[in-house]
């Protein structure tokens, strides 16, 4: 789950790292009269994608009625498809340096990974690739924690006071990213301010999604993903369904299976409608997945691909079938089954509508995008 | 990580709903369970058979370690599991739960590490080795999807990887053992340390690799694979997911140009690896690279 930077930074406030003062406007007012407050500010559009400087998403102002124009241009915009609905007014703060500070989930070492560059204000793309010599990379052992030592030797060519301070905001950022479960928690930029102290003038948080249930009520601050009104009855019935522009409907199960019927269906000169996998726990949803793949209008045809591990193909056509008649298909719609429960999800599938299972699944997936040309 | 035949099983969260129905598939195809575990129900008999609080208790009552741990409960529970798996001298754990926080399984692959243990997931499907045994939710008792044999099946998914064996087995060919990785960004074998495992096994002659989109364990396989002689196929999932969006699996999404189709493809043709476009054609190479 993402979060937008105005809902990271007060994270960051809670391990004792700076950040600049400001607050949250959703209209070119309330701007004005935080800017009256605050003095000369910045004006920082709020939606959970990066690069929005470049979209023009973010504006110095210098006086509140400037602070009163940017918002209320800021807030005409859609950011990466996401329109803006509230900006972030914050203090200026005069730099003498810019960094780079994160730390994540590292699939490769199989823990928290500390980045970090004396070179910031660009995104670590660009970092990596334009000084990859500056990029410290300090793996960590979670169960130590990051270690002063280890962090003392990994940060180098940086001196005096401001050694000090940023040494400690990186032991913080460490805490915040371990009480907070996140994914990845990145400052970009963490800036030396003039008197040697470091704030963080933008946050990025990724809370892990299997996390939720014990952070209490943090993700009621998360921003809520960009749904279509399909995706988000998948989500609240309990299962993943992702709107694709195609006219081949798909209804798989397992994430690895759902992607390769997609692949196939590309393969065989065909487009997805959607994925929707009812795998996992979710293999007992057959009769709300119907309704579901079949409610989008460019479905032309339908493939149903059970290939059984834990989910039980028998479960999950009895689910199907049972919703058929009150469903009632328009489009032909194509059977591949294997694996756990088969020959009582074939027997079902005969009694019901007299139907059969294609020998492989890509016998069934030729005829489907046949049927939708 | 291959689980033989002779090995016992304990299972931890034996008495919930899913742990049953297999662990009672896995007794019947072969698989030497000798009871469960479960801190509130211990002393209790299920499928008739012994209920222990801990797997340190469970260790107690045995003549020889135990072979290797199934781990079934819910989330929060896992990493106290797998903590009292090691402490109870298990070295080898496969975790079929999903949806644990990434931050416990960080912790116990450092614990298992210090240990020397093998840890199989999370949320992996299991291990299967025909005609011996099999630790996991797999269909290992569906004749038409395994036959023993000597082609070693690697996939994070458990549906395709499910696919992948009915292919090879309705295509004439066995299966020496299939081992599931799991779904997750952070997973304790890594597709990488299952080609070593394959690359190693007397009994495996030849290798499909199911990879996925995502993360760089494709990537970091082909570095090994250069180095075997073995014949490897592989297929990998996700050429038509559109990028930045999760694909169901957690790790399975293209961030930029990392984890992409393209990328992986390149890596594995470059170490001398097939990519096919679809698993139907997966067998028909493999005899084709088995016989040249």
């Amino acid at each position: 789950m993402n979060f937008e930077e105005h809902a990271a930074k007060p994270l960051l406030k809670a391990v004792g790292i700076a950040v600049p003062d400001g607050g949250l406007a959703r209209s070119g007012d309330e701007a004005a009269a935080l800017a009256e407050k605050i003095g000369a500010c910045v004006v920082k559009a709020q939606v959970p994608t990066g690069k929005r400087g470049k979209a023009g998403g973010i504006a110095l102002a210098a006086t509140p009625d400037e602070a009163r124009g940017e918002a209320a241009r800021i807030l005409a915009l859609e950011i990466a498809g996401f329109p803006v609905n509230s900006v972030l007014v914050e203090q200026q703060v005069p730099i003498t340096k810019e960094f780079y500070a994160a730390v994540l989930n590292d699939s490769d070492t199989k823990g928290p990974l500390l980045l970090f560059s004396a070179e910031g204000g660009m995104d670590i793309e660009e970092i990596a690739q334009k000084h990859p010599g500056a990029l410290v990379r300090l793996p960590i052992d979670i169960r130590k924690g990051l270690e002063a030592d280890a962090l003392e030797v990994a940060i180098p060519d940086i001196d005096g006071a401001e050694r000090a301070a940023l040494l400690d905001t990186l032991t913080r950022l460490y805490q915040a990213y371990i009480e907070n479960d996140a994914e990845l928690m990145e400052i970009n930029p963490l800036v030396a301010a003039q008197d040697g102290k470091t704030i963080a003038l933008d946050c990025k948080f990724i809370l892990d999604d299997s996390a939720i249930r014990r952070q209490g009520d943090l993700a009621d601050s998360g921003a809520p993903e960009k749904l279509t009104e399909l995706e988000s009855r998948g989500q609240e019935i309990g299962f993943k369904y992702i709107e694709l522009e195609g006219n081949v409907g798909v209804l798989s199960n397992g994430a690895g299976l759902t992607m390769t019927t997609m692949d196939a269906i590309s393969h065989y000169g065909g487009t997805p409608a959607n994925f929707l996998e009812i795998g996992g726990n979710a293999f007992v949803l057959g009769k709300q997945a119907l309704e579901v793949v079949l409610a989008n209008p460019r479905v032309k045809s339908l493939l149903i691909n059970f290939c059984g591990a834990i989910a039980r193909t028998d479960v999950m056509t009895g689910g199907v079938l049972e919703a058929w008649d009150e469903v009632n298909p328009q489009v032909p719609v194509f059977w591949s089954i294997s694996g756990t429960g088969e020959d009582e999800a074939r027997a079902m599938l005969k009694d019901k509508l007299g139907a059969t299972s294609y020998p492989t699944m890509d016998e069934a997936v030729r005829a489907a995008v046949e049927a939708a040309k | 990580m291959i689980v033989r035949g002779p090995e016992t099983v304990l299972v931890q969260g034996i008495t919930g709903r899913q742990a049953t129905f297999w662990s009672e598939r896995m007794t019947e195809y072969g698989t030497r369970i000798i009871g469960g575990v479960n801190p509130k129900k211990a002393g209790i008999e299920h499928l008739g058979l012994p209920v222990w609080g801990s797997a340190k208790d469970a260790a107690k009552d045995q003549d020889k370690a135990i072979g290797c741990s199934c781990v079934i409960v819910p989330p929060p529970g896992v990493k106290s599991s797998v903590l009292d798996a090691l402490e109870a001298g298990i070295r080898k754990i496969v975790i079929l739960t999903e949806h644990v926080p990434v931050h416990d399984v960080m912790y116990f692959l450092s614990a298992a590490r210090e240990a020397g243990a093998c840890v199989v997931g999370p949320n992996t499907a299991g291990i299967v080795t025909p005609g011996e045994c099999f630790v996991g939710f797999m269909p290992a008792f569906n004749e038409r999807v395994f036959k023993p044999g000597s082609v070693g099946v690697i996939s994070r998914s458990g549906s395709l990887g499910t696919l992948v064996c009915l292919d090879m087995v309705q295509a004439g060919l066995g299966i020496s053992a299939f081992i599931g990785i799991g779904g997750d960004p952070v997973i304790g074998t890594t597709t990488r340390d299952a080609l070593e495992c394959f690359d190693k096994d007397k009994k495996t002659e030849g290798i499909a690799l199911i990879g996925e989109i995502g993360g760089s364990m494709e990537e970091d396989a082909a570095e090994y694979a250069r180095t075997m002689s073995k014949p490897i196929v592989s297929f990998m999932a996700g050429a038509a997911s559109p990028p930045g969006k999760k694909m169901g699996h957690a790790g399975a999404i293209v961030m930029g140009d990392k984890g992409s189709y393209a990328g992986k493809k390149k890596a594995l043709e470059g170490a001398g690896v097939s990519v096919l476009p679809t698993p139907s054609m997966l067998p028909d190479a493999l005899k084709e690279r088995l016989s040249g």
